[in-house]
């Protein structure tokens, strides 16, 4: 979970993000596909459980918080803010 | 009622559960028992009741455990064959603990058999039936009063053990008529049932299931299930016997065939043969130390079953090599006459041993 | 900002068995966030089936039951027939619902037995590792049909939806799928107007779900979702097969 008011300042005048919690996340791709900005990746490390986790990179800020990835998602591990 | 009328076997059982407070039946017609359903299909709507005729047996031992989970006082009934069908969700349920009342009303088998009175079915009575190691408690009656006393007490035995219960009856007593009266129960009160299906609110939830897939939380299921058993061994056995402080010889044989050995055994008397009678009244459990007193003052025993031996395995696990245990059955909807018994007793009286 | 998508109530905080890309998270999800948004958790009462979804009791928090195989139907009346009150469904996969038990789904589907199911197609037996189902298509490779499911020694594949409209105790019947956005919303929806269809009393009903199984599948998530369109849907056409008069 991430508190908010921790988040740097920039992070603030997003418009969306997303946060994907790794201890759930399998790999499974579904929500890489599906986001219109590309904005997921699978990461090069291997979580807890063993697998290879999506991880979210939004250098421009292009998030939109659309939810489609969480819509997605079949383990419930995307929390969307917008 | 407090008075007495005359009613079928099985109208007696379907009436003494509408009295003990059964209000959900769910089954599939089947002779001979199919008077217990279309009695409750009558009887319930006057008391709300719910009575719902399945499309199987599959189904309806299925519904059994859903209301059962839900709750509530249910019960099934059935013949041979459709017990058979019912085995899976009996394995089921006394796994998943749920109290419930099955009625088999038995006829001849194997297989389909036919419609005729048999007591074929006690190993799948008492040994389990379906896959597991469990019980179900069983309680054979020998006349429609005892039926209906005994279906009463089925439904307080269920909810004390968590545990099914079966009325095991033949097609001899479902159908014949006698006068019954229904007792005044002294209570009416079931034990706390926090465990079952109403939805969870205010509570955490609450899950009916028998799926334990770690092998070590399985055994202490297990274990817990056998010192339930225990219990029911030490606190439910039930017995009736009949002349056996004299006896010479003495008759083992449960319902049907018991009511018949004991006018075999007036007539031995007449003839000067002291024979007795131990009537097996719980089947699970069996009322093994009976038989082993039985067998320190008799040596000669005769066990008569509707069957080819099924219930003399326990009744030499009793007498545990004390006495000779000799057999005589009928099946296939044959019933034993007194004669053929009263010939049988004095073939054996007269061996050595 | 704040956030607009987290994890229904009525789901414990906690990771699935299921293999990467499976639906039966999606569709868990969708049932939870159908219960949160409907209310109901304090009386909806779940029977899960025999397969891969029977530990469902670990991930929706609400009363539940769990079914022998093909069984849950059965389970499910003789719960709301003792409490008329509450909302019950099953939940259901293809081996469980559509081979070992269709005669308790049609019966308690002819009934109109006002409870609720939700039935998992991904054609496949998932959670015995991959042998046919009823539902498996003709042409499908599983590790029983080897060569490809051919309807000359094992028939055709089962229109379940189709079947259960025709009976008149069924009040809602729809398919869905769960391979794509559109789809998973689509899906939600029809899994509330099933609920919904219940506690108005109309009688039965049932979402079929088509859902991706990856791995007996032997393709990735991605292609999995793929196959569901391309394959699945060609066969079994989504949409709503029966809805209650009152709503068109």
């Amino acid at each position: 979970m991430i508190a908010l008011k921790t988040l740097p300042k920039e992070e603030k005048r997003r418009k969306g993000m997303i946060v994907i919690n790794e201890a759930l996340c399998k790999g499974c791709t579904l929500c890489v596909n599906v986001c219109p900005f590309h904005l997921i990746q699978i990461a090069d490390h291997i979580s807890s459980k063993g697998y290879y986790p999506a991880k979210f990179v939004d250098l421009e800020g292009k998030c939109t918080g659309c939810t489609l990835c969480a819509i997605m998602c079949p383990d419930v591990a995307i929390e969307v803010y917008r | 009622m407090g008075k007495k009328t005359l009613m079928t076997g099985n109208e007696a059982i379907a009436e003494a559960a509408v009295q003990a407070g059964c209000r959900h039946f769910f089954g599939y017609p089947i002779t001979p028992q199919s008077e217990i359903p279309e009695y409750l299909s009558k009887r319930f709507p006057e008391v709300g009741g719910c009575f719902l005729q399945a499309e199987s047996e599959i189904a309806s031992i299925y519904m059994v455990f859903g209301a059962a989970g839900a709750g509530a006082r249910v019960m099934t009934s059935s013949s041979s064959p459709g017990i058979s069908l019912m085995q899976e969700g009996i394995s089921y349920i006394s796994a998943a603990e749920l109290p419930c009342v099955i009625v088999n009303v038995m006829r001849g088998g194997p297989g389909l058999g036919g419609i005729q009175p048999s007591q074929s079915d006690y190993f799948q009575a008492t040994k389990g039936g379906g896959h597991g190691d469990y019980h179900v408690l069983v309680l054979a009656p020998s006349t429609v009063q005892e039926a209906a006393d005994l279906m009463m007490e089925a439904f307080d035995l269920a909810d004390k053990y968590r545990n099914p219960v079966m009325i095991l009856g033949d097609g001899f007593l479902g159908q014949m008529i006698e006068p019954v009266e229904f007792k005044r129960r002294s209570s009416t009160d079931r034990p706390a049932r926090d465990w079952t299906i109403t939805g969870a609110k205010g509570r955490a939830q609450n899950v009916v299931k028998s799926l334990y897939l770690k092998p070590d939380v399985l055994e202490q299921h297990n274990l817990q299930l056998h010192r339930k058993y225990q219990k029911m061994i030490k606190n439910e056995r039930r017995v009736e016997t009949y002349l056996t402080e004299d006896a010479q010889v003495v008759i083992v044989a449960f319902g049907m065939a018991a009511r018949i050995a004991k006018t075999a055994i007036k007539i031995l008397r007449e003839k000067d043969i002291k024979a007795g009678l131990v009537r097996p009244i719980s089947l699970f459990p069996f009322p093994y130390q009976t038989l082993e007193k039985v067998a320190e003052k008799v040596d000669k025993l005769l066990v008569v079953e509707m069957n080819l031996g099924q219930m003399i395995e326990d009744v030499k696990l009793g007498v545990c090599g004390k006495a000779a245990v000799h057999f005589y059955g009928r099946v296939g909807g044959m019933v034993p006459s007194y004669d053929e018994i009263v010939a049988e007793v004095e073939k054996i009286v007269k061996k050595k041993r | 900002m704040k956030k607009v998508f987290e994890r229904p109530k009525s789901m414990y905080p906690v990771s699935t068995h299921y293999c990467p890309g499976c639906g039966h998270g999606i569709v868990h999800r969708l049932i939870a966030e159908v219960i949160d948004e409907l209310g109901i958790l304090e009386k909806t009462v779940g029977v899960a089936p025999v397969g891969c979804s029977v530990l469902l009791y670990n991930y929706l928090n609400c009363d539940m039951y769990e079914a022998a195989h093909g069984r849950a139907p059965a389970i499910a009346t003789g719960c709301k027939r003792v409490h008329p009150e509450l909302v019950v469904f099953t939940y259901q996969g293809d081996g469980d619902l559509a081979s070992i038990g269709t005669a308790e789904i049609i019966h308690a589907a002819a009934r109109g037995e006002k409870i609720s199911t939700f039935f998992i197609n991904n054609a496949i037996y998932g959670m015995t590792g991959g042998q046919m189902a009823p539902t498996t298509l003709i042409g499908q490779k599983t590790t029983t049909s080897p060569f490809g499911r051919t309807s000359e020694e094992a028939g055709y594949p089962l229109r379940v939806s189709e079947i259960l409209a025709t009976l008149d105790g069924a009040a809602y019947v729809a398919r869905v799928a769960v391979n794509d956005p559109k789809n998973v919303i689509r899906a939600k929806k029809a899994i509330k107007k099933a609920f919904e269809t219940q506690m108005k009393g109309l009688g039965f009903s049932l979402v079929e779900v088509l859902s991706q199984c990856p791995t007996p599948w032997k393709m990735s998530p991605s292609e999995a979702v793929k196959w569901v369109e391309e394959k699945m849907m060609p066969y079994y056409p989504l949409g709503e097969f029966k809805s209650p008069k009152e709503e068109g």
